[in-house]
């Protein structure tokens, strides 16, 4: 259980000083319009690494991790994945790399119109090859099995509570066994004893999977305990990095005033 | 462009968005890999949703059209002709374009909302990442199954009005059925049945079309979902009205009465 002010990480630590980084991304910048969201935001995610992200209500975080999947172009800058540059793939090789890349999105966005099981076959279809010797009821059991939902296989997704969803929409992302994973607000909408499931869930992963994950979250508790490392986006750009700690204790007015207004809410 | 008005304005983006939209459709639409159990999915859902509404406003069409022409005919001595003319007003007109009216709300409403709300919980997007090109799967197939279903809903449709005209008829001038359904045949050329079947498929492109435009772009939030169906059914009911006058043109032209 995650008490408050139990100030340290329970986060893995990746060690990764002599590895190359499975995520680079350098000078990115997006605009809708007139509206310029990303301004030159440079991030590096080392191998097995809990990174999150912290930034005020649309200040352009889900904008930031759709770039890594080019479910938004970027309009300049470098996004390296897993050692490819994303905005120059074709469609075929963006395939690839997205099957590699896991995706938790904002609201766990399962398919309404399908069962659970249904939900999780859906990522095989077009990825089988990957799967190769691996039967699909194993594989669809064995992802159940890793958020403890076996016996939600055959509902809809109208008869999960918001939580039972977030797990499912997690094993629908494991199951084609990524290397890196991008958690868009994992916790958001859930009560403080859910979230502390999923938080647990998340450093499972890291740990049985070796994964690297990015994870975009507002709520503080969740960033201490999850994190190897935080990044606060501010006005487009990777304002302060540094450990929960280091964070927490800056001298600047900025950052101060963020970790100010969050607490109070 | 400050010279045009907005309304205006947005009528033309609108109009070009939607052809932009109609063309990524043929591009996609026979191009591997295709999505066939969806397709299938998708007519056994659309046929299914629809088939009882368009056989009860079949019917009572073929019903009233008898009864508020018959004492005309009357009138004119003319009465014997109840089946052709019936028969050619329902199969050329009426079917079609009443029943394209009722899918229209019926199925372009569904087709708006299901994809509204998919797109909104980011349901579209976990497709592209999962490997599934969205377009394909929920656009491509839809549309397909709306020009397959429709012609079969009208036909469907046809039928129940003429049943139903035929009733009135036996009822009040005891006609019996091989005779006013010889009469109907009759009087029924490959003239009428052909750019009748034709436009139903266009029909069918139409709503399939514009409601799938309307869900795979609308905005964020539930009140972007309602208006997206809403805007569906208004938008397609209108253009149902244009391709049937461009139809009847064309159909004209070819078979000069
Ligand atoms: N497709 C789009 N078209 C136009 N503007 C967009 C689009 N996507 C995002 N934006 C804008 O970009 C900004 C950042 O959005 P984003 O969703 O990344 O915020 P966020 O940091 O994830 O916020 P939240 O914490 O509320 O999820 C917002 O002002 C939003 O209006
Ligand atoms: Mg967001």
């Amino acid at each position: 259980m995650i008490t408050k002010g139990d100030i340290t990480s329970l986060a893995m630590d990746p060690a990764h000083t002599n590895s190359a980084p499975i995520i680079t991304i350098r000078g990115v910048t997006k605009s809708f319009g007139t509206h310029q969201v990303l301004r030159g935001f440079n991030l590096d995610l080392y191998p097995n690494e809990n990174v999150v992200i912290v930034g005020k209500s649309g200040s352009g975080k889900s904008v930031l991790i759709k770039c890594l999947v080019r479910l938004v172009e970027v309009d300049e800058g470098e996004v390296q994945v897993l050692g490819k540059s994303i905005p120059d793939l074709q469609h075929d090789e963006l395939d690839e790399i997205r099957a590699d890349v896991g995706f938790l999105f904002q609201g766990s966005a399962l398919y309404d119109s399908m069962t659970v099981k249904e939900n999780l076959q859906f990522p095989l279809r077009r990825h089988s090859e990957r799967m190769k010797g691996q039967d699909e009821e194993e594989l669809i059991h064995e992802a159940l099995k890793n958020v403890g939902l076996e016996s939600a296989i055959d509902l809809m997704p109208a008869e999960l509570s918001g939580g039972m969803k977030r797990r499912i929409a997690l094993a629908r992302t494991l199951i084609l066994q990524p290397k890196v994973i991008l958690y868009d607000e994992p916790t958001s909408g859930l009560d403080p004893i859910t979230s502390n499931e999923i938080i647990q869930l998340i450093l499972n992963i890291q740990r049985t999977f070796h994964t690297a994950s990015l994870i975009i979250t507002h709520d503080m508790d969740c960033a201490r305990v999850i994190s190897n490392r935080m990044i606060i986006l501010q006005d487009g750009i990777n304002y302060a990095e540094g450990t929960y700690e280091e964070l927490s204790k800056s001298k600047d007015p900025k950052v101060k005033a963020f970790f100010k207004e969050v607490q109070n809410r | 462009m400050a010279t045009i008005p907005k309304a205006l304005r947005d009528y033309l983006d609108q109009t070009g968005e939607i052809s932009l939209f109609a063309m990524r459709f043929f591009r996609e639409a026979f191009h591997r890999p295709f999505e066939f159990k969806e397709l299938l999915r998708q007519c056994y859902v659309i046929g299914y949703n629809s088939v009882f509404l368009v056989i009860t406003t079949g019917f009572i069409m073929g019903l009233v059209l008898t009864l508020q022409i018959r004492p005309t005919m009357i009138d004119f001595g003319a009465v014997s002709y109840m089946p052709q003319l019936v028969s050619i007003a329902i199969v050329r007109e009426i079917g079609p374009v009443v029943t394209a009216l009722i899918c229209a709300g019926k199925i372009g409403s569904s087709i708006g909302a299901e994809l509204g709300s998919m797109k909104v919980t980011e349901q579209i997007d976990a497709m592209e990442v999962s490997g599934t090109n969205p377009f394909k799967y929920l656009v491509v197939t839809r549309i397909w199954a709306c020009i397959l279903m429709l012609p079969l809903l009208v036909i469907a449709a046809d039928a129940i009005g003429l049943f139903g005209s035929f009733l009135v008829e036996t009822t009040k001038g005891e006609v019996s059925m091989r005779l006013y359904f010889n009469r109907v045949f009759d009087s029924l050329l490959f003239g009428d049945l052909i750019p009748a079947t034709v436009k139903t498929f266009f029909f069918g492109f139409a709503i399939g079309l514009v409601g799938c435009y309307k869900g795979y772009n609308s905005t964020k939030g539930t009140e972007g979902v309602g208006h997206a169906a809403n805007s569906a059914v208004v938008l397609a009911s209108l253009l149902l009205f244009v391709v049937d006058f461009l139809a009847v043109l064309v159909a004209d032209i070819f078979y000069e009465i």
